[in-house]
């Protein structure tokens, strides 16, 4: 393995962690956009912002590490990338933006009226930066996506059978994970009620997203026929038979009603399709550009390393220890008195 | 004299020459993000010690008082981390987005002190959320431990951002080879001599600024007549934290005066608007530069020499030793510097004053013109900080990477920039009513909120 994969396999690892942890944020937006009215979707709300509010930013903090270790380890993929993808981009940051102000606002508004109006416009974002994010992506891995500056369609790279697939997706695995997350954490918190409810989402938002994937084989086929291809043979059909596997086993554990362990295995199902995706693409970055051909030089890969390596050593025990906190719930509400 | 050249070597970028109509609007793009964003990183930077600090003074008197302080700053400093985020994270965005040619031809130079930095955030992150939402679950002491990497994870993330910033205005760490980079040696450009002047001058603002915005904040309550000690403690340790601040400024400003002349004469020729390279440059206060020279202002003769090589002959080059392509363009960049050095000297007038009556009468200054000049400093540091970074960057004009690469050549070949500068106008204007909105509407809550111990608000 060159430097060169390394850096790859790190930025997927980060993409991995920025869909497990962040995708669950935008998907507890998807839930208080559906929960019901005021006082109806009141309790499903709470718990929402009660899980969600102290680890967003962290969780967010994973699609920076995606962002600087790809223009630092791949410059020319992520010049041409960004460039042609621009219109996704700026709609994607909007919804980020909105999203992590709602958090921020909802601890403050969640008992006035103008919440429902904000809780609408923070909802919504919740679905337009996952699927941006995740038609972006469709977009490389269609191969719609040309080395140059701009040089690719700005709206029919991303806006195509194989972008939208990846868009739902992206949109339906946030709603899946979050649901088993609040499950959880409801069942914690004692609220059977809520638990109930969250379990009945999660195991109605895995089935659609399961569907979703199984017709997107076939699109795939029609759109995209070189991913297609690498999905369905060798490593990539290796990686993902073991997400469909794991696929199917957290649902059955959401089924029995064991959500802690659904949350890691659901994880599992997200990374094995990212491993699938990059091995399926590999070598190639975008179209006529390998990973060695588009890699920073030796030097610089060496320093983001070594620094990636030292930060990680560093970061990981706080960040456990964060979510230890948030999950068992010990972590009090701040924006209300005392 | 050997006549200037700044191009050093020109590089080839590595998607090709851009087409790109709009420049000018995707540079107002560009400014408009960073107006946005580096007002609240101050808050980043320094809000964080002014929280230990009355926190620690809370555990050394047990006051509930002081508690019910940091406590109540701890989220304003959420609320301001978590607008600097989602900023932040449009500005991450805007690197590929606006400047994909600079990313693909520089990147690799420079980005290394992106990926330190974003382990940086990953500490703020963390340690911020323990912090603001662990009150009740730590220990005193231990709370105001986990405060610690916040304030170092300040320092660290504003360290790479600016290495950045110092690298573009003066790079190092590679070789042009036939138009292309090669030879990238990450460390030196991480490194690079411009900095340190750049990360302590920020730095310092960063203190300027935060103490300026909060004792306008109490120093409004104080002319309303509202003079408990809560307001007085605020007042105190806010504007302390200004005051000492400010002068300091003075001499960094001067270090990083004499670190342009060296690295970026033209741009240091710009502060004033000399045409012609001149022995004893003068400054002007004031006036416009037209045509090659200054009109109008009040003339400081041998100032600019003065400033820039601590020497009143020094010889000052002239933009006219480049071509007329090269220069930035000179009143924006004179204008700025003007505005920040007028307010710098203001502002540490200001706390050179308050430190001698305290100094001499142990009490705050009691005329009304300083609480309301005080009520100024808010808004007028932080223009101040704006000021100073249109100095640098539209200073460094056309160059995006000075010497090396144009702005014109860095940029995206993307059409409908103007529909994006609306999309992120209005995205700014809604975040600028949200934070006023949660900040107000913390502010209406009394103190006595935050702790269930009794407050004592009246001087004992
Ligand atoms: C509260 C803010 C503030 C105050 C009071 C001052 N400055 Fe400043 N200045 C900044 C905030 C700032 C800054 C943080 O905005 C900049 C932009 C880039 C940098 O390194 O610091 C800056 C840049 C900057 C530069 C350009 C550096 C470069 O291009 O590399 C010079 C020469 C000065 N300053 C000089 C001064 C002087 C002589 C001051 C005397 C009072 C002064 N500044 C006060
Ligand atoms: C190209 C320029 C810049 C980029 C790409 C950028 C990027 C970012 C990002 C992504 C964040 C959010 C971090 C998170 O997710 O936790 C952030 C926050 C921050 N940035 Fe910037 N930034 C830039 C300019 C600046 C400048 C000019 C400064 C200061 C001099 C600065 C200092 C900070 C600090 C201290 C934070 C912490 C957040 C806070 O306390 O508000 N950044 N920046
Ligand atoms: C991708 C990297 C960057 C690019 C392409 C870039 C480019 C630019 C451009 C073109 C402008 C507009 C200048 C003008 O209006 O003439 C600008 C402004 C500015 N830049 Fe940079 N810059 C970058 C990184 C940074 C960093 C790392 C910092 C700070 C640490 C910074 C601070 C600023 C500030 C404060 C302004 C506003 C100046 C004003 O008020 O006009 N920039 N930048």
């Amino acid at each position: 393995m060159s430097l060169a994969d390394v850096s790859l396999v790190l930025i997927a690892a980060g993409m991995t962690a920025y869909i497990v942890l962040a995708g669950a944020d935008f998907g507890g937006g998807f839930w208080d956009l559906t929960a019901g009215g005021a006082q109806r979707g009141r309790p499903a709300r709470e718990l929402v912002q009660r899980s969600m509010g102290p680890v967003w930013e962290t969780n967010h903090v994973w699609l920076i590490f995606i962002l600087v270790l790809t223009w630092t380890a791949f410059p020319v993929a992520f010049g041409s990338a960004m460039s042609t993808l621009y219109v996704a981009g700026f709609l994607a940051v909007a919804g980020i933006v909105m999203r992590g102000t709602g958090f921020a606002l909802r601890g403050q508004a969640a008992s006035l009226p103008e919440a429902r109006l904000l809780g609408a416009a923070f909802a919504l974002s919740s679905v337009l930066a996952p699927f941006c994010l995740g038609a972006a992506a469709g977009a490389i891995g269609s191969g719609r996506v040309p080395v140059g500056n701009a040089a690719g369609d700005p709206w029919g790279s991303w806006l195509n059978p194989t972008g939208v697939l990846v868009g739902i997706l992206a949109v339906l695995a946030g709603a899946y994970l979050a649901a088993v997350y609040l499950a959880a954490d409801a069942e914690r918190a004692g609220l059977d009620e809520l638990r109930r409810a969250f379990r009945t989402r999660a195991l109605g938002a895995g089935l659609v997203a399961g569907a979703v994937a199984i017709a997107g084989l076939f699109v795939l086929r029609g759109d995209a026929p070189a991913l297609f291809e690498g999905l369905t043979s060798g490593a990539g059909l290796v990686c993902i038979v073991l997400s469909a596997i794991a696929g199917v086993t957290t649902l059955s554990l959401v089924w029995r009603g064991r959500f802690a362990a659904a949350r890691y295995v659901a994880a599992a199902a997200v990374a094995s399709v990212t491993a699938g995706w990059a091995l399926a693409q590999y070598p190639q970055l975008l179209p006529g550009l390998t990973v060695s051909q588009a890699a920073a030089p030796h030097s610089t890969l060496v320093a983001l390393l070594i620094s990636a390596a030292l930060g990680v050593l560093t970061i990981a025990p706080a960040q456990l220890a964060l979510y230890r906190m948030a999950i068992s719930g010990e972590l009090s509400k701040p924006m209300e008195s005392s | 004299m050997q006549a200037l050249t700044i191009a050093a070597a020109s590089v080839t970028g590595a998607l090709g020459k851009p087409e790109q109509h709009d420049l000018l609007l995707v540079r107002e793009l560009q400014t408009m993000s960073f107006v946005f964003h580096i007002p609240l990183v101050c808050f980043g930077i320094a809000f964080p010690a002014l929280v230990l600090f009355v926190e620690g003074l809370w555990i050394r008197t047990g006051d509930a008082l002081y508690k019910a302080m940091a406590k109540r700053w701890s989220k304003v400093m959420l609320i301001l981390f978590a607008i600097g985020v989602v900023s932040g994270t449009i500005l991450s965005f805007e690197m590929g987005l606006l400047w994909p040619n600079f990313m693909a031809t520089f990147g690799d130079v420079f980005g290394l002190a992106f990926g330190i930095e974003g382990f940086s955030f990953f500490a703020e992150a963390i340690f911020i959320a323990m912090y603001v939402y662990g009150w009740e679950r730590f220990s005193p002491r231990r709370h105001l431990l986990l405060g610690v990497p916040i304030v170092i994870a300040g320092v660290t993330g504003s360290l790479m951002v600016i290495s950045v910033n110092g690298w573009m205005n003066h790079p190092a760490g590679f070789d042009v080879v036939g138009g292309r980079v090669a030879n990238v040696d990450p460390l030196a450009a991480l490194f690079n001599s411009h900095l340190w002047h750049e990360l302590i001058h920020m730095y310092v603002a960063g203190y300027v600024v935060v103490g300026c915005v909060v004792g306008a904040v109490y120093a409004r309550s104080w002319l309303r007549g509202n003079r408990d000690r809560y307001v007085r403690t605020g007042l105190i340790v806010a504007v302390t934290v200004a005051a000492l601040a400010a002068p300091v400024q003075f001499v960094v400003g001067d270090w990083a005066g004499r670190t342009v002349a060296d690295d970026q004469p033209i741009k240091l020729a710009a502060f004033e608007g000399v045409a012609d390279t001149t022995r004893g440059a003068s400054l002007h206060l004031g006036g416009v530069y037209e045509k090659g020279a200054v009109r109008g202002g009040i003339k400081l003769p041998k100032a600019l020499s003065l400033l820039a090589q601590h020497d009143p002959d020094a010889l000052v080059p002239g933009l006219r030793s480049v071509r007329a392509a090269d220069r930035p363009p000179v009143n924006v960049v004179r204008f700025s510097f003007q505005a920040m050095v007028a307010i710098g000297t203001l502002l540490a007038l200001l706390g050179i004053a308050y430190v001698v009556t305290w100094w001499r009468h142990r009490r705050l200054p009691r005329s009304r013109w300083f609480y309301r000049l005080l009520v100024a400093s808010g808004p007028l540091s932080v223009v101040a900080l704006l000021a100073g970074w249109t100095t640098t960057e539209v200073g460094r004009q056309p160059w995006i990477v000075y010497g090396f690469m144009r702005t014109s050549e860095g940029v995206t070949a993307a059409s409908g920039i103007g529909i994006a500068f609306v999309v992120l106008l209005a995205v700014y204007l809604a975040l600028s009513v949200a934070i006023v909105w949660l900040l107000r509407r913390l502010a209406q809550r009394a103190p006595q909120a935050e702790v269930r111990e009794e407050l004592r608000l009246r001087p004992a």
